[in-house]
Parts: C-alpha cells; sequence; structure tokens
C-alpha cells in the first residue's frame, strides 16, 4: 500500500501503470513503423541507416500519384458533400418543435455508425451492381464518392448537433428582440457560432473518407485505386521501406485532421 | 382590474386569440420548413445506405450467379447452406459447422477484446480523469490520435513486429533466448493481437467521457465513512460509470465481431473471421446470396446487442 | 382604479397562456388584465412559476396569447413577431452574442433596422457613454465582468429607442453590493431615457425600491396593482402581504364594522379596529395580519393588547427581533429598532404584552 500522504485520494493504486502502458502499445509499434521509414536499407526491419529516400521514391511513383489523386478528389467531395447535408440535417432536426418520424430521422443518420463496416460494404456493392446490370448506370469514381459521403454523413453530423445544443437559444430571442428577421437571425447569430462545429465536423469527415479501407475496397471499380488500396497492394509484393514512407504520410494526414479538430472543439469548451 | 375565474383546464371557453392563430400558422409554417432542410441528408443515407441494405435481404433469398452476382429465383439455399451442404450426388443435406465455427470464433475474439480491453481501457480512463485539466487535455488527444487513424497501417505496424524477420524475433534471436524465430504472425495471437490494438482506443475514449463527469466529491464522502481505495472503486466509481462501460464494451464488441482489416493481414487468410467469410463470397467464393446471408446474420447480432444496450440504458433514465 | 386610455404604454387585457396540450395543460396565465403607464417603473413581482416571465415573453412576442390582447400605445401588438415590435428585453442571462464585440452588440438593433452606419455609430458611442462603457467598447463579451455585460446588456436593449423596456430579472446573477448600485443605475437610465421600464422580479425588497407601480403575481393571476406603499401597507389579499415583508398573522372574530373598519375580538376578549380592503366584506372568523415593526412590547402583560411569553430573541444589528409565543398558542415577532439608549430590555422567559400602533392590524382574504 502506497504512503497515504504522498497519494492523493482520487488515485488508485496502479493505475498509472496501467495507462503509461496503454499509451507505449498505443505508440510504440507506429513509431517503429513510422522510424523504419527512414531506413536506408531496402528491407523493412533491418536497420541500417538513415535516409529520405523512400519518401523521394514514393513521392515520384505514378501509382502513388494516381492513387492519391483519387483518394483527394473522393474524400474532398465526400466531404463536402456530406458536411452540407448533415450541418442542414442538424438544425432540421434541433431548430424544429418535435416531429412524427424525428426519431426514425435520428436513426437512419446515425444509421451508418451502427451497422459494421463489412455489411456497409457489400451491401453497397450489390447496390451499385444492381443499379449497373439492370439500368446500365455507372457513376464511375462517384459510386466510391457516394458511398463515402453516406458514411461520412453522421461523422459530421454529431460535432454540429452537439454544437447547436449546446447553444443558448435566448441568444436567437435576442436577435429576434433586437429586429432580425428569422433569417438575419440565423445568418448573423446561429451560422457564425455554428462555424467550429461544422469545421470539427468536416474534419472528422474528412479523416474517415481518406483513410477508408473496407468500403472502398469493395466497391471501388478498375482504376479506383486509393492510398489505402494502394498500401494494401504493396503489401502483397516484396515490401521495401517505401510503404512506411507512404504509411507515414497516411498517418500525419490523420494526425493532423484530428488536431485540427480537437482544437477547434476544445476552444468551444473554453 | 378584473379577474375572471376560469378552471384552467376548459380551453373550449376560449375563443383563441389572433395571436394564437398567428402563432399556430407560423410555427408550422416554419417548422415544416426547418423540418425539409434534414431531407437531403435522409435521401442521400436513404437511398445509398438504406436500400443497399434491404437489398441485400432481398439477394439473401436468390440463387447465386455462376460469375457472381444473382439470379431472379426464390431459393433459401443461401441460409441452408449457412449450416448444411448439399451432396453433389443425392441432394441430401448435411450438417457442415464450417460456418458456425467462424462465427463462434469471432464471437470469442470479440468477447476476449472487449474484456482485455476493458482491463486496460478502465485504469487509463480513471487515470486520465484525475489528471488536472491541462494535462487531461494531452492524454485525450494522445488517445483521440490512434482513434481515427488509418486501422489498416496501425495493423501493418503491429505485422512489421510480429513478422518471423520482425523486431521482436530479431531482438529475441540476437539476445540468444531462441534459435529459430517464434511464428506469431498469421495466427490466432496475431489476430487477437491486433483487434486489442485497433479497438482499445474505441474502450478509452467512452469510459473517459463518461468518468469525466463523475463527482469527485463522492469519493472523498466514501472515503470519510470508512471505504478503503478499492472499495470506493468497486461501490462508488465503477457503479457511477456504467453508461461508459457499456457504451465502451459496445464500441469495441460490434466493430470487432465484424472485423475485417485485422484478420486479413494478421490472420493471412487462413483464421478467417465473420468479415472476411462475407467479403469472400463476393469474391473467389462468388455466392453473393451467401455472402448476403452471412452479413445478415451478423446484424442480428449486432441489432441484439444494440437492443441490449437500448433497454439498459433507457431502464437508467427510468430510475433517475 | 379608472384608466385613461390615451396614457398607457401597455395593455394587456384578458391575456391567457396555456402550455402543453390535453391532459398536460398548464395555464401559465390566467386570464390577467393590467395597464402599463407610459414613462412608468412597473415591476412584476411574485414567486417563481407565477407567470411574470410568461407576462414579459408575451409582450415581447417570444410567447404568443392563446386568448387576449395586448395593446401598445392602442394598437394591438400580439400578433405581431418579436422582430417588429418596438420593445426590447434585457434578459435574465443578457444573451450578449460571444462572437461579436461590445459595440457590435449594442450597435446590433440598430443594423437590423437598417439605419444608416453614421446615425448608428453615433447612437453607440452615446450609449457606451450612457453606461460608462467607452474603454471597453472593442472587447468581446466574454471577455468582460458581470456587471459591465450587465451594462452593455442594457446599452444593447436601449439603442434602438424603444417604446418600452422589458428586464427579466436583469440583477440576479450579480453580487449583493454590485446589485444595489445597479437599482440605483437603472432608476437613473429610466429617469435620463424616459422609457417605460416593465421589471421582473421574485425580490421584493428590489421591487420596493425600485417601482413606480408594482404588480403581485401568484399562479398566474394578478393579486393586487399599486404603488410600493400601498402594497406594503394595505395588501389586499393574504398572499400578498405574507410574500412581502415579513407579517404576523393573528386569528380573530369581527364582532362589528363601520366605513371600512371591523372591530376584532382576540381570544382573550381584547378588541382591536383593523382596516379592510375594499369589495371585502370580513364576517365571522378571520385572520388579521400586523407588521412586527408595527407592535411594541410593554413589561406588563397586562398593558398589552394581547400577551404572552418571550421565547427568543434574534439581534439584527439595525433592529432586534422579539419572539412571543401567545398565551393562545400562536407566534408573534415584534421588530425593535436598535438605539444607544434602548429603554427597556427583556429577558427570554419573560411574561410580555404587546400592543399595536394605531392602524397596525388589518383583516384579510385568506
Amino acid at each position: 500500500m502506497a504512503d497515504a500522504r504522498t497519494m492523493d485520494i482520487k488515485d488508485q493504486p496502479g493505475f498509472r501503470t496501467i495507462a503509461v502502458i496503454c499509451l507505449l502499445v498505443l505508440y510504440v509499434p507506429v513509431l517503429i513503423l513510422m522510424i523504419f521509414s527512414l531506413n536506408s536499407g531496402s528491407l523493412v526491419t533491418h536497420w541500417e541507416g538513415v535516409t529520405l529516400n523512400w519518401y523521394g521514391s514514393a513521392l515520384l511513383n505514378e501509382e502513388f500519384h494516381s492513387a492519391a489523386k483519387n483518394t483527394l478528389i473522393i474524400s474532398v467531395t465526400a466531404t463536402i458533400v456530406s458536411t452540407i447535408c448533415a450541418t442542414l440535417a442538424a438544425i432540421g432536426m434541433t431548430r424544429v418543435k418535435p416531429w412524427r418520424g424525428l426519431a426514425a430521422a435520428f436513426m437512419v443518420i446515425n444509421l451508418p455508425l451502427m451497422v459494421p463496416e463489412i455489411i456497409t460494404a457489400v451491401a453497397t456493392l450489390s447496390f451499385f451492381a444492381l443499379i449497373a446490370g439492370t439500368f446500365g448506370l455507372n457513376f464511375g469514381i462517384g459510386n466510391l464518392i457516394l458511398a463515402h459521403t453516406v458514411f461520412c454523413i453522421p461523422f459530421a453530423y454529431m460535432p454540429v448537433r452537439a454544437r447547436l445544443e449546446d447553444m443558448d437559444l435566448t441568444l436567437e430571442y435576442a436577435a429576434a428582440d433586437l429586429y432580425a428577421t428569422p433569417w438575419n437571425a440565423f445568418r448573423r447569430i446561429t451560422l457564425p457560432l455554428l462555424v467550429p462545429g461544422v469545421m470539427s465536423g468536416a474534419a472528422l469527415a474528412f479523416i474517415v473518407s481518406f483513410d477508408d479501407f473496407t468500403i472502398t475496397q469493395l466497391v471501388a471499380g478498375p482504376g479506383q485505386t486509393t492510398l489505402p488500396l494502394y498500401i494494401w497492394n504493396q503489401i502483397r509484393r516484396p515490401m521495401t521501406p517505401e510503404i512506411n514512407a507512404i504509411s507515414t504520410i497516411l498517418l500525419m494526414v490523420s494526425i493532423l485532421f484530428v488536431s485540427i479538430s480537437f482544437l477547434i472543439a476544445r476552444r468551444r469548451a473554453k | 382590474m378584473t379577474i375572471a375565474t376560469l378552471s384552467p383546464t376548459a380551453p373550449s371557453q376560449v375563443t383563441p386569440s389572433k395571436a394564437a392563430l398567428f402563432e399556430a400558422r407560423a410555427v408550422k409554417a416554419g417548422a415544416r420548413r426547418n423540418r425539409l432542410l434534414s431531407l437531403p441528408a435522409l435521401v442521400i443515407i436513404g437511398i445509398f445506405g438504406v436500400l443497399p441494405l434491404i437489398i441485400i435481404c432481398v439477394y439473401s433469398f436468390l440463387v447465386a450467379a455462376p460469375y457472381g452476382g444473382v439470379q431472379w429465383q426464390f431459393s433459401t439455399d443461401a441460409y441452408l447452406n449457412f449450416l448444411f451442404q448439399r451432396d453433389i450426388f443425392d441432394d441430401t443435406l448435411q450438417f457442415t459447422p464450417d460456418f458456425l465455427i467462424i462465427y463462434l470464433r469471432s464471437f470469442l475474439f470479440a468477447v476476449v477484446t472487449t474484456v482485455i480491453c476493458l482491463l486496460l481501457g478502465f485504469p487509463t480512463a480513471y487515470f486520465m480523469a484525475t489528471r488536472p485539466p491541462a494535462q487531461r487535455n494531452w492524454w485525450v488527444l494522445l488517445i483521440t490520435i490512434p482513434f481515427w487513424s488509418n486501422l489498416l497501417v496501425r495493423t501493418l505496424a503491429i505485422m512489421f513486429i510480429i513478422r518471423d524477420e520482425g523486431l521482436i524475433n530479431d531482438a529475441l534471436l540476437a539476445l540468444g533466448v531462441i534459435d529459430k524465430p517464434i511464428t506469431m504472425l498469421y495466427t490466432n495471437f496475431a489476430i487477437q493481437l491486433g483487434l486489442l490494438y485497433a479497438f482499445l482506443p474505441f474502450m478509452v475514449l467512452p469510459l473517459y467521457s463518461s468518468l469525466e463527469k463523475l463527482d469527485f466529491r463522492l469519493i472523498e464522502a466514501a472515503c470519510d465513512l470508512y471505504a478503503t481505495r478499492r472499495q470506493v472503486l468497486w461501490r462508488v466509481i465503477i457503479p457511477l460509470s456504467k453508461p461508459g462501460i457499456i457504451a465502451g464494451c459496445l464500441l469495441v464488441f460490434i466493430p470487432a465481431l465484424g472485423a475485417y482489416v485485422t484478420p486479413l493481414i494478421l490472420g493471412g487468410g487462413v483464421h478467417l473471421m465473420i468479415g472476411d467469410l462475407i467479403a469472400q463470397q463476393f469474391g473467389s467464393g462468388r455466392n453473393w446470396p451467401l455472402g448476403c446471408a452471412q452479413a445478415l446474420i451478423l446484424m442480428a447480432a449486432v441489432l441484439v446487442a444494440l437492443f441490449f444496450y437500448v433497454r439498459n440504458t433507457s431502464g437508467k433514465v427510468q430510475h433517475g | 382604479m379608472p384608466e385613461q386610455p390615451g396614457k398607457n404604454a401597455i395593455e394587456v387585457r384578458g391575456v391567457r397562456k396555456v402550455f402543453g396540450a390535453g391532459e398536460n395543460q398548464v395555464a401559465a396565465l390566467d386570464t390577467v388584465s393590467v395597464s402599463i403607464r407610459e414613462n412608468e417603473f412597473f415591476t412584476l413581482l411574485g414567486p417563481s412559476g407565477c407567470g411574470k416571465t410568461t407576462l414579459l415573453r408575451l409582450i415581447a412576442g417570444f410567447d404568443f396569447p392563446t386568448a387576449g390582447e395586448i395593446l401598445l400605445h392602442g394598437q394591438d401588438i400580439a400578433p405581431l413577431p418579436p422582430y417588429k415590435r418596438p420593445v426590447n428585453t434585457v434578459f435574465q442571462s443578457y444573451a450578449l452574442f460571444p462572437h461579436m464585440t461590445v459595440a457590435q452588440n449594442i450597435g446590433f438593433g440598430l443594423e437590423m433596422l437598417g439605419k444608416p452606419k453614421a446615425e448608428t455609430e453615433a447612437r453607440v458611442a452615446q450609449m457606451l457613454k450612457l453606461v460608462k462603457m467607452e474603454a471597453l467598447k472593442a472587447r468581446r463579451t466574454s471577455q468582460i465582468s458581470g456587471g459591465q455585460q450587465q451594462r452593455v446588456a442594457l446599452a444593447r436593449a436601449l439603442a434602438p429607442q424603444p417604446k418600452v423596456l422589458l428586464l427579466d430579472e436583469p440583477l440576479s446573477a450579480l453580487d449583493y453590493k454590485l446589485r444595489k448600485e445597479m437599482q440605483i443605475e437603472l432608476k437613473r437610465l429610466q429617469h435620463e431615457t424616459g422609457i417605460t421600464f416593465i421589471f421582473v422580479t421574485h425580490d421584493q425588497e428590489e421591487a420596493l425600491t425600485m417601482s413606480d407601480r408594482i404588480a403581485v403575481m401568484s399562479a398566474g393571476k394578478i393579486l393586487q396593482v399599486g404603488t410600493p406603499r400601498d402594497i406594503y401597507e394595505r395588501p389586499a389579499e393574504r398572499f400578498v402581504a405574507d410574500f412581502i415583508g415579513e407579517t404576523n398573522f393573528l386569528p380573530g372574530t369581527v364582532v362589528s364594522k363601520q366605513a371600512g373598519v371591523a372591530t376584532v375580538k382576540f381570544a382573550s376578549n381584547a378588541t382591536i379596529a383593523a382596516g379592510y380592503p375594499e369589495g371585502f366584506d370580513p364576517t365571522g372568523e378571520v385572520t388579521l395580519v400586523v407588521r412586527p415593526e408595527h407592535a411594541d412590547l410593554v413589561p406588563d402583560p397586562a398593558k398589552g393588547t394581547i400577551a404572552g411569553t418571550l421565547s427568543n430573541i434574534v439581534y439584527f444589528g439595525t433592529d432586534t427581533h422579539y419572539h412571543v409565543k401567545l398565551d393562545g398558542g400562536e407566534n408573534f415577532i415584534v421588530r425593535h429598532q436598535n438605539s444607544r439608549s434602548s429603554p427597556v430590555t427583556f429577558g427570554t422567559g419573560a411574561k410580555v404584552g404587546i400592543q399595536f400602533e394605531e392602524d397596525a392590524a388589518r383583516v384579510l382574504k385568506d
């Protein structure tokens, strides 16, 4: 038993150790992966010295270029569409008197979070196969954009809704009291106060779209390789530290957007 | 000044004012206008999210086309094939538990993952929640980053470490503990490790958000009433963080049960989980109806878990 | 009371407000009528849930009456949305726009009214001066103190020069000293601007010190409208007397009455003359109310109108409260102003008599 004088009353013995272990477990493998992206040897696991060559060869790779281009087209479009839809939906579902079907609508919005990804993946695959077979419709890369938009909506929706619920309704009353029409009150008060929530939602939508593997892998047609698919293709070949370099780039993008979303949310909390 | 005495529950005696009529009209119009704002999101998810789920329900009752896809012919074979195999010669059904075993194994993987994540995640979340606010923010960011990081890449990182020529084996060989590499990749151990690694943050974050709201004066009160640290933990902290525990377990259990990437990379196609099994039917298996049926059986399991969650949380609301 | 129609800023006529539907219907306002004069500091006073805030929200336009009319200078404004009413509100939480500066907040109403930029700027400057906030005009509202936020909220509501200013418990978030300061400040602002103020509060002291007239509300109804002195000294109902200030209640029997004065007999057979409100006809068993400062202790029980035993003495600094257990069993409090030469000192347990000042007792409706 630890000395009562040196221990805070809230502390539980051993919890600090477990927390530190968790952090190490979460970070050490990823850090090793990142460090080996700098390995001058051509093996993924044997350290031979420091070089940035693998980043160079990754960035000059034609396949990487097209995968990066596809990824950006898909995630940027899906982020914009899903953020707009989610923001409108959040307003339409919080700034109204409860209507019949509101609970059902809420479930529909959150459906992509509850259904396991693999099921969404095969369902979307079946859907696009059906409309291609029946109507001859194929949106090309649009298939992936639509599939991504669906699962991005709930991620963009959550922070916007949270922000709307936190917002003091009296502010909107005050605007109306000071002669602002409903549209002006929305434009001048609600919308500016909503911006951090929208930004945070867009950042999350971008990450989940950017990182998606399962749904993309099943739905993607030929020539629609995204960065995660590109990595998957690399794994099945003899591996060089180039894959570490690309993985590191992907992780950095995630970290950047998580941090943005996190900082926005924290500023809001202040 | 006149004060008429009207019983408060006799609105029929009152003629609605112009204002009330105005309000009724304005509120209806405004609410309808605002309601329409949720339409784009609902339409997109409806067509590209809900409709596909309905389609796989239909597909699960059809016959597989030889090169993938379906033939429009009613059949319950997909569900029968889940448990039985039709003998090619005498057309009798024989019990074949192959798929069932994969489901049960996935269930076991998911349960073990949930339990270990809880055992590691709870102390971590509690430790985070008891830090001073500035430190707490850093901890949350550090757990949030892996939560949102690319799962494929994180799984790859595990693969690099446990390969035959990976860091662990290299180190053990160099130290002379072993003289030939221990095979860890493409084993059940690898999958289990990968699942734990993948979903640990999914446990910590909901637990943290529940523990963060805990009124720590309750701990002082419990200590004041002669509770030891461990008694405080079991009698005060854990009961109060039950909603977070349930939410965390669900957030780990559901994706772990349907895991696809982890067994794909760390199981090497040898040790399958439900996710790979389903994907296989749409790939080399060329049996879409069977894949749809398998997906729906997984969905049913998820719905049971969600039902359990809803019942538990709504029960809590009723009690207080 | 006779009303002169042209002089009323606000006239509330038979307003009813019902929330909810069916079984869950609650009448927040039960057919309320009241007239508020131009240029008046009018207070709606009552405990929480009495309907005072509902009435204010109906005047502001955030809610709409189920029945009845609200006239502003003779014109029915009840069907108008809040942004078309020349009425502004100071909110309990201030509701300052957090993404705007102090000056932008104050100018918001004028901007929405489409006033020319120069006029808006001049008016904002004038308002900043009025509430002594010139130095902080470029600050965000989150960077100023509670008292300063209060001033900005006032300036913002006054800037468009409303016909009527509505104040919803605006001082409740301030600490005692600041509240006292703001009470004086509010009176000054009302005087300087000449705008009708409708002030909502549950604090009776605040209501008494600031108002020209007070409406006491309870359970969705207005019980009494009058000047602070009226309300305090001539309460119309037992609730009003009980809610405002401290009061003793004594049971008695009416023996006779004449010209608004009843003679009431106590159990001890002593009698007292007591006034009663207009339109009320006291008979039989009644309750008398006596303010603690309108009674006096005498050492000889026989010399008092009623008698009892001193059970407790509580020292309040400016005055002392004597708790007397009456021979009939009731408790009675006598308040005595402390002075350097307090002539009598009593000890607990002593037998004492209680004398009443003239007009001290009133008979009230229960």
